[in-house]
């Protein structure tokens, strides 16, 4: 045993690398991490370089072609009524959309979160990870087959005399139409349908941090249920909410297949991407719009950071 | 408190309604594949018929794409599992210069709307005269799986114990060997369940799709064009049938790799 050496003998360039990584792990690190970072840096990166260095070209109105000059005018041109009215719809439906999930997710977070126990819990969790990672377009047409106007919610309104209903709401102005699947009224539930699952989640992980503790307490203190959810389960579960509304309010800005398939034909941020850079072939003022919902993400981001939502994700 | 670990009836209600919102609109699907009826959602079917699915199979517009598709997310999917693993072992327990902007850097592409990666895609192709391809799709499918591999592949690093590691080193083993014997084995439910999930994302991601293909069309892509101007509705649910398998079985299983991930070795400690 007295000659036994701490240190084995190198077998071959596998020893010898691992002896490099021990003694400098930057070298392990380094090598560990470039191939990603390039794919992210180059691939991703570059790409929204590129996204962003197009949005300062313009196009020539009488050409058509695209100007390699740095201008502020394709910027401005968002400005405009019409492309300006795209925007703000664009936010009004993101807001009514996150607004809507929240109320609907409340109640399976919190049944989940405090409620659920062995298989049922279980069974939460499937029943909302399978229709979140199921695929969307399934989804949306699944939707497209219910809000039809010979679909399943006007033959279910007929069979209980609730028709009236339907055509109450869709003679609404401003977000009825012809049929519930071409008005705003669908494009805003099948939104709502689509990102649930992503607003639950977070909630459900607020929810459990809650301590029961503090729930007695404020019981022992005198409050009833409806003051105990108010003052204490309600502010607590905030931090998930507003990490949930991350999702629905981005997730909403930038899809242009729901409000294609199901709404009226009134235009979209994530639409006027698409037609902007296909048919109409002007990439400067698609990719001016498209950093418009960078730019809302990044101050709704910071904002969320600021009230505590990150812990919640 | 006894009486308060049970749930209120109408809490317990809207929950297990709120459930049932989720899950009932995917059943219709398959209802509908059945229906005799061709040119609208009409409810209930009049009549109920299998003839669809011959109907579809038939259909040699339906092939092309669905090949596509596998092999778009075949590919991207493997990309995603050596970059994804990669930087999931470089982050997992070192501390190094920049570690929180390469972790924001690896969400962004799902963090942002879809259409941002798309249009972003879109001008660095046209602004480096890169021909639309199916090399352009697999970019960039890869480049929003990472992250998916990424997180399967941390949180197990994270339960790892670096104990074992260690005991595989101090037994003589190199760096190679342990990777080979130790994490691998140790890591590889968490990466098949991490490219199943990323399998499935490819195989139904269509926003990014529209932006970086060319002529050639992936199965959800042939799925939004039927669904814009529709020929046999009932076909299209036959497909949607597929689609809706083809990323659900993925995510069973993920589910199944993943839900007994706290017996890792060395995880107790």
């Amino acid at each position: 045993m007295s000659d036994a050496r701490a240190i084995l003998p190198e077998r071959g360039p596998g020893d010898r690398l691992t002896a490099l990584f021990w003694r400098r792990p930057g070298v392990l690190l380094a090598l560990l991490i470039t191939p990603p970072l390039l794919w992210l840096g180059v691939v991703y990166l570059g790409s929204l370089a590129a996204l962003l260095l197009q949005s300062f070209y313009s196009i020539d109105e009488f050409s058509g072609m695209i100007v390699e000059e740095f201008t502020l005018k394709t910027y401005g041109e968002l400005f405009r009524p019409s492309n300006f009215d795209i925007i703000l719809r664009t936010l009004l439906m993101s807001a009514a959309v996150t607004l809507g999930a929240a109320v609907m997710a409340f109640p399976i977070a919190y049944y989940a979160a405090r409620y659920a126990r062995g298989r049922w819990k279980a069974v939460f969790y499937l029943g909302i990870m399978l229709p979140l990672w199921s695929s969307y377009l399934v989804k949306v047409y699944a939707w497209k087959l219910i809000l039809a106007r010979e679909g399943i919610i006007t033959w279910a309104a007929d069979a209980i005399g609730a028709g009236v209903v339907i055509d109450a709401v869709l003679s609404l102005p401003g977000v009825g139409g012809n049929s519930l699947s071409t008005s705003f009224i669908g494009t805003w539930s099948v939104f709502i349908y689509v990102w649930l699952p992503y607003m639950i989640l977070p909630m459900q992980a607020a929810l459990e941090r809650v301590p029961v503790s503090m729930l007695e307490a404020s019981a022992d203190l005198g409050a009833s249920r409806a003051q105990t959810f108010r003052t204490v389960v309600l502010p607590l579960a905030m931090p998930g909410v507003i990490a949930g509304s991350i999702f629905t309010f981005s997730l909403t800005m930038g899809d242009y297949i729901i409000p294609q398939i199901i709404g009226t034909s009134a235009n979209f941020i994530g639409m006027a991407v698409y037609q902007l850079q296909g048919t109409a072939g002007n990439l400067p003022l698609a990719a001016a719009f498209a950093v418009v919902p960078i730019l809302i993400m990044l101050a709704y981001l910071a904002m969320a950071k600021r009230m505590g939502a990150f812990d919640a994700l | 408190m006894p009486s308060d670990r049970r749930a209120p009836l109408s809490l317990t209600l809207a929950a297990i309604g709120g459930l049932l919102f989720l899950h009932l609109p995917i059943l219709l699907i398959f209802l509908y594949a059945f229906t005799t009826e061709e040119r609208t959602y009409q409810f209930p079917p009049p009549g109920l018929t299998l003839k669809w699915f011959g109907v579809a199979w038939a259909r040699e517009d339906i092939w092309p794409p669905l090949l596509l598709s596998l092999k778009v997310a075949a590919m991207s999917t493997a990309l995603a599992l050596v970059l994804g693993t990669l930087v999931a072992a470089a982050m997992a327990r070192t501390r190094f210069f920049g570690r929180e902007q390469i972790s924001l850097l690896i969400i962004l592409p799902i963090a942002l709307p879809g259409v941002i990666t798309g249009m972003s895609l879109r001008s660095a192709f046209s602004i480096m005269d890169i021909p639309f391809s199916t090399l352009t799709i697999i970019l960039g499918h890869a480049t929003f799986c990472i992250v998916i591999v990424y997180n399967n592949a941390v949180a197990r690093f994270r339960r790892l114990s670096g104990a074992v590691v260690e005991a595989s080193a101090d037994l003589g083993a190199n760096g190679f060997q342990t990777f080979r014997y130790i994490l691998l084995p140790n890591l590889g439910s968490a990466l098949l369940a991490g490219g199943m999930l990323a399998f499935a994302l490819s195989f139904d991601e269509v926003i990014v799709t529209t932006f970086t293909a060319g002529q050639q069309s992936t199965l959800p892509i042939w799925m939004l064009n039927e669904l814009v101007r529709p020929r046999q509705r009932p076909v299209t649910n036959v497909v949607a049938i597929v689609v809706f398998v083809a990323t659900f079985l993925p995510i069973l299983i993920a589910y199944t790799l993943t839900r007994g991930g706290s017996e890792t070795a060395g995880g107790g400690k």
